[in-house]
């Protein structure tokens, strides 16, 4: 709290604003992960929180750098840029293998594989049941 | 003034990521499979780095800011090399 007394007010609700609707979405998500009923609904939740969570608070850090240093101060937004790219494809891989797996399993709940019974879609043997 | 809103406004974000931490914890340990515990160990990733950058906005202090990219980058690879280990049985082929 040492450089925050020379902020000036609009400076310190922007960041206050932007600390306040980013960790609010984190929360929001992290809920939706406990309490949504199927894994496949729980994958939607905690994206909450990788974009616009993540997009606040590195929002707010950028706002409270560029006015205490009076300089611009960017590289906050690597975070962002880096954690946009790749939760998509870290939740697409783990969508495919929770997929595969209660396929494996024969799970009646998951549609069948498109090119079932074609030989296409024939995949390595089922992962071990770590359940 | 703006001393006073910048406080209160940190120890809500404070409070509020780590009972988001203590959520995805609990998701991590019930499960009930390992794709939900792989995807509350991701959600524990991203929530714990957006509090060590709020802990830099609170210290001034840039040091936050490189823990925090750190945290980024090995969440994705744990959890890139977790979803591939349910998917095959393995990692590295």
């Amino acid at each position: 709290m040492s450089q925050a007394a020379d902020l000036p007010l609009w400076a310190a609700i922007a960041v206050s604003a932007f600390l306040l609707l980013g960790s609010a979405l984190a929360l929001i998500g992290t809920i939706g992960l406990t309490r949504l009923p199927t894994f496949y609904e729980r994958l939607h939740a905690p994206t909450l929180g990788t974009s616009w969570g993540t997009g606040g608070v590195v929002m707010a850090s950028m706002i409270f750098f560029t006015v205490t240093g009076s300089r611009p101060v960017f590289h906050e937004i690597l975070i962002g840029i880096f954690v946009t790219v790749t939760t998509p494809v870290t939740l697409m891989l783990l969508a495919q293998a929770a997929l595969h797996r209660d396929r494996a399993e024969g799970d009646a709940n998951v549609p069948p594989s498109a090119t079932a019974g074609t030989g296409a879609g024939k995949e390595a043997p089922a992962a071990g049941t770590a359940d | 003034m703006s001393v006073t809103i910048l406080y209160y406004a940190l120890t809500a974000a404070h409070v509020m990521l780590s009972v988001a931490m203590a959520l995805a914890l609990l998701r991590m340990i019930r499960g009930p499979r390992a794709q939900d515990r792989v995807l509350g160990l991701d959600t524990l990733y991203v929530n714990s780095m957006l509090l060590l950058l709020t802990f830099g906005i609170g210290s001034g202090r840039t040091l936050y800011f490189e823990a925090a990219l750190i945290i980024g980058l090995l969440g994705f690879v744990a959890t890139v090399a977790l979803a591939k280990f349910l998917m095959r049985g393995e990692v590295i082929e």
